[in-house]
């Protein structure tokens, strides 16, 4: 396919690697922010291409594994209710709830369906009128715009059968926690490339700034990500901290102006709990009241759900990257993805799933 | 989640507005998205695409970029090297 295949070329992947062997002079540690990175990185074993003074960690950017466990709970009891058509993007359905799973609440009778896209959820209520149709909306900046449009789709058709279960989160006060948190080791972020497609980059500036790190907005190839990986190295290797823009096929300074403007007239900036890791301030996106009648957990009451998550699961240290999904105690063995303890191990984008397909014994090996 | 892909552009249907959509081939498997935000986009074009809405057209000529970048690398090393 053009624009993948061409960025997955091995002879150029070696020759960034030799690149980036010359240019390191002593340990640096950097954490790629999206688990779509993470996934490629272990995949390819692009980790494995870098001299041994690089470090990569894996970031927060997994949606599903940042939900938290009460929003998969108020999901599953909606899905339970008669007359509701539960709509989610597949990743979801076996993350683990605080007893159940979306997948178990399909068992049981709901009609729970996997959608591709939130305008599918949009047609399945404009052609199911009688029913209630409601889309589990998570996601980043990325998935924004489309769930946007959804409400607003629904919204100017009339649908009074349409509604969301908004747990969306925002990239940038993440990596301020990050940065913000005793202890924090990380020099040099890859800014998720897709996120900076719709948001641009200009917000990632203050912080680049204030904390003195290189922010390098980074796509999703091999290619992309060795490249990513040099700039930032060069910039700490020249004592340089600024925002830099990898993947500049997608992502424009602004970013795209109208998907923000219409995220913006659909949702607000609210506060958003993060599976294992805690309320961040500012780092979610809630409906705004103009579209409140499109919210499902006011429709469905289950604003009083409350849960609390499996202390055995390790998944917040490992979405700070204070962890290796290898070092933790349940890994491969109380925790698979038949069997998942949190949601990192379930999301195809979590990285305890990624070593668990790709390495789920090399990395004993190598400690 | 966060996964993109881009795909070009064969077809658009709709007015200009946020109801604008189009037929994106990927590989040759065809799927219909919508155009929304990208009303740039005309038939031709690579359009990145994510759960079923177009997110921006994809620059060709910053395509090439991450191979211009790895070939001056290159010459940097020949004339730093004896």
């Amino acid at each position: 396919m053009k624009f993948v295949d061409e960025y997955r070329d091995p002879q150029a992947a070696a020759q960034y690697a030799e690149a980036l062997a010359r240019l390191v002079t002593r340990p640096w540690t950097l954490m790629e922010v999206c688990g779509g990175q993470t996934h490629a990185i272990v995949r390819f074993g692009i980790d494995q291409l870098l001299p041994p003074d690089l470090t990569l960690v894996h970031g927060p950017g997994c949606p599903v594994c940042v939900t938290p466990v009460e929003l998969i709970d108020r999901a599953i009891a909606i899905a339970g209710q008669s007359g509701v058509i539960f709509c989610s993007f597949g990743d979801m359905l076996r993350v683990p709830g605080s007893r159940d799973s979306l997948l178990a609440a399909k068992a049981n009778g709901g009609d729970v369906r996997i959608v591709y896209s939130p305008l599918d959820a949009v047609a399945l209520a404009r052609s199911n009128p009688e029913r209630q149709v409601v889309f589990f909306a998570v996601g980043f900046e990325t998935t924004a715009p489309a769930n946007a449009l959804a409400v607003h789709q629904a919204k100017e058709e009339g649908l009074t059968n349409f509604s969301l279960l908004v747990s969306h989160v925002l990239v940038p006060p993440a990596i301020e926690a990050l940065l913000g948190a005793p202890g924090n080791q990380v020099q040099g972020f890859l800014a998720a490339g897709h996120v900076c497609t719709v948001m641009g980059w200009e917000e990632y500036g203050p912080l680049s700034e204030q904390h003195r790190v290189p922010i390098v907005v980074t796509g999703f190839e091999p290619l992309d990500i060795l490249q990513g990986v040099y700039m930032v190295v060069r910039q700490l290797e020249e004592g340089r901290a600024e925002v830099e823009n990898q993947y500049a096929r997608n992502v424009r300074r602004a970013g795209n102006p109208a998907a923000v403007e219409l995220i913006r007239r659909v949702f607000q900036v609210v506060p958003r709990q993060w599976r294992g890791v805690g309320e961040i301030p500012h780092s979610g996106l809630g409906l705004r009241p103009e579209y409140a009648a499109f919210d499902a957990q006011t429709r469905f009451a289950v604003a009083d759900i409350r849960a609390v998550e499996d202390p055995d699961c390790q998944s917040g240290l490992v979405l700070q990257g204070r962890l290796k999904p290898h070092q933790c105690p349940s890994f491969g063995t109380r925790c698979t993805p038949e069997h998942p303890l949190g949601a990192t191990m379930v999301s195809s984008e979590g990285a305890c799933a990624a070593y668990y397909r790709y390495r789920p014994r090399q990395e004993e090996v190598q400690g | 989640m966060c996964l993109a892909v881009p795909g070009k552009l064969l077809e658009i249907t709709g007015e200009d507005d946020l109801s604008r959509r189009g037929k994106v081939s990927f590989g040759g498997v065809l799927k219909e998205v919508s155009l929304a935000f990208v009303p740039q986009a005309q038939v031709g074009d690579y359009v990145t695409v994510h759960v079923g809405v177009a997110l921006s057209v994809v620059d060709e000529a910053e395509a090439l970029q991450v191979f211009e970048y790895l070939r001056q690398l290159g010459e940097l090393q020949e004339e730093g090297s004896p």
